[in-house]
């Protein structure tokens, strides 16, 4: 069974960078930089780093729509965060590496630790904008704005049952970061 | 305060801890356990279920503080739900706050030139459309970080009229109806469908606000950047040969590829007038744009000026020459990023602007000179530095403020 068929505009922008159409290109880049440049930062903690990670994965996109499949990856969206993550992880593992090499010490265990730290926030910052808006807004309330759950019930508009369910069901989305596997490969 | 399960220990039933003696009472469906009475002194424990639906207010610290020792007394005895605690405690560890750093605006430029570095665009988006997609890009980009409330920050829309200044008070929203209905001109100019049917940039804008929400919101961005989009798009599809299509402003009209100029320099100069309504910082235009702006208007003068003649604004022609001959000239030294030199011909826009019959110069910052011919600063306040036939330089400068329009 396919996955949710994607929405037209995927579509439809996957056959235009494959056409070779400029212009889309530029409304892929304003539908998605921000996403793709805060990820890469959340991964890097370097704003050229994080430019550089930007340019790249533009660039791989633009050369290769057609390694997006809509069946196995789900969303446009989705897919370029992925695409993201992993660039930057990989970006970040070299620079560890490299930092390690040249001061000593240090070892491969806390290098893959820090690694996986950085790629687990990332994920965990694309589960959060892309959770059910309801859950989103209930976290918002409870952890940003320090309101109990009665409270961010009656902002919500909710019973209290239901805004317990949803700090809970939108808390264990967000731990599902923490259970995937690294992927750093290059893109 | 003492908890209800005070004393319990893990192989007490769920039920019945506390060694307390009561009845047991029967399990609540979770949202109407509060609704029961408490028995003095002994509130009732809490159902293994209610605690499990507090996980996560509890990992969050968003519980009452009874509830709180509830859920952690019921953790030493539930393993399942210890290893839930656990983990929504992990989860709450990634929650953090976005970041507000914007992007760089020229950041667009760089990844877009990389990518066509890398692979050549089949379908490219002409030279002469550039300006316009960056403008539109960065206008967006600033939209994108503004809160609801600020799209109603008021703002004052500066043009010139015949030698006042005349102005005209709106909201951001506002601001960005009136770039829809102008740019409408251009789409309505290549084929698109257009809702409104008239032709001239005030009274597209009059009949946009008229027949807009009100007050209008937000809501206005995605119509605007759609149709600044299909704009992109539609005249890459055309390429070279709609560059010269004319496009009508009711009284005149630009070559497709001097209007798309036109528009990016409307949307430069109202994206400011954004940015000052809700204390954002917004840079000019890249160099190269910034020119191709200048130029336009510099190209603009010689008729404008004309036109400034006609109504008796301007002084009479003094030397008149054949079309195409070198005629009466004006200096116009723009200094800084994108400038240049230009030689406004004073006399007939007939006449080719020249070196060497310049009359008069006069240097001035780009960024100045582009309010000038916005209408944002007054001719008289323009102009650093001024040298020669003074009636030359002030008829040049009031009739570049004359280019302004609403």
């Amino acid at each position: 069974m396919a996955k949710d068929t994607p929405p037209r505009w995927d579509r439809k922008m996957q056959q235009r960078l494959a056409r070779g159409e400029a212009a889309a290109l530029g409304e892929l880049y304003d539908r998605f930089a921000s996403l793709v440049h805060n990820t890469a930062h959340r991964v890097l903690d370097d704003e050229s780093a994080a430019d550089q990670v930007t340019r790249e994965v533009f660039g791989y996109v633009w050369e290769n729509p057609d390694a997006y499949d809509p069946r196995r990856e789900g969303s446009m969206r989705s897919w370029i965060a992925k695409l993201t993550r992993r660039q930057a992880v990989h970006r970040l593992r070299q620079a560890e590496a490299k930092a390690y090499a040249e001061r000593g010490g240090g070892s491969p265990e806390e290098l893959e630790q820090k690694v996986r730290r950085a790629a687990v926030s990332a994920r965990a910052d694309f589960i959060v904008q892309s959770m059910p808006a309801p859950l989103r807004a209930a976290l918002e309330l409870a952890y940003f704005q320090r309101r109990d759950y009665r409270q961010t019930a009656a902002d919500l508009g909710v019973t209290e049952d239901e805004a317990r369910r949803r700090l809970r069901l939108g808390l264990q989305l967000l731990a599902t970061a923490n259970s995937r596997p690294v992927d750093g490969r290059a893109l | 305060m003492t908890g209800p399960l005070d004393g319990g220990g893990p192989d007490e039933g769920r039920e019945e801890v506390g060694g307390v003696p009561r009845i047991p009472s029967p399990r609540r469906a979770a949202d109407n356990y509060e609704a029961l009475p408490a028995p003095e002194g002994a509130p009732p424990p809490l159902p293994h279920k209610v605690l499990q639906s507090l996980l996560g207010a509890w990992a969050l610290s968003a519980c009452s503080p009874e509830e709180t020792t509830a859920v952690e007394e019921h953790l030493t005895e539930c393993a399942p739900c210890a290893e839930e605690a656990l983990r929504l405690r992990d989860a709450v560890g990634l929650l953090h706050h976005e970041r507000d750093l914007d992007l760089d605006p020229l950041l667009r430029s760089r990844v877009l030139e990389n990518c066509l570095g890398r692979r050549p665009a089949r379908i490219p988006v002409p030279d002469w459309a550039g300006p316009y997609d960056a403008e539109t890009a960065r206008l967006d980009a600033l939209l994108r970080d503004i809160g609801d409330s600020e799209w109603h920050a008021p703002v004052r829309l500066k043009w010139f009229e015949g030698d006042r200044s005349v102005s005209r008070r709106t909201t951001v929203a506002g601001v960005i109806g009136h770039l829809q209905a102008v740019d409408g001109l251009v789409a309505t100019a290549i084929g698109l469908d257009d809702s409104l049917s008239s032709k001239t940039p005030t009274e597209r804008t009059e009949d946009h606000w008229r027949g807009a929400h009100h007050p209008p919101t937000r809501a206005v961005r995605g119509p605007w950047r759609d149709q600044a989009h299909t704009l992109i798009r539609t005249v890459s599809f055309a390429g070279r040969g709609v560059a010269e299509l004319s496009v009508s402003y009711g009284d005149f009209s630009l070559p497709l590829r001097d209007a798309l100029v036109d528009r990016a320099f409307e949307c430069w100069v109202h994206a400011d007038d954004i940015a000052n309504a809700v204390d954002y910082p917004y840079e000019p235009p890249s160099g190269a744009h910034l020119h191709g702006m200048i130029d336009l208007a510099a190209r603009l003068l010689p008729a404008a000026l004309a036109q400034r003649r006609r109504a008796g604004l301007a002084a009479p022609a003094r030397h008149l020459v054949t079309a195409g001959a070198p005629g009466r000239s004006l200096h116009l030294e723009v200094e800084g990023s994108g400038g240049g030199d230009w030689y406004i011909a004073l006399d007939s826009p007939a006449a080719v602007g020249s070196r060497d019959r310049k009359v008069a110069q006069v240097a001035l910052d780009g960024v100045e000179f582009c309010q000038l011919v916005a209408g944002h600063i007054a001719p008289e306040e323009a102009a650093a530095g001024q040298d020669g036939d003074r009636e030359a330089i002030r008829d040049v400068l009031f009739a570049a403020a004359s280019l302004s329009r609403l």
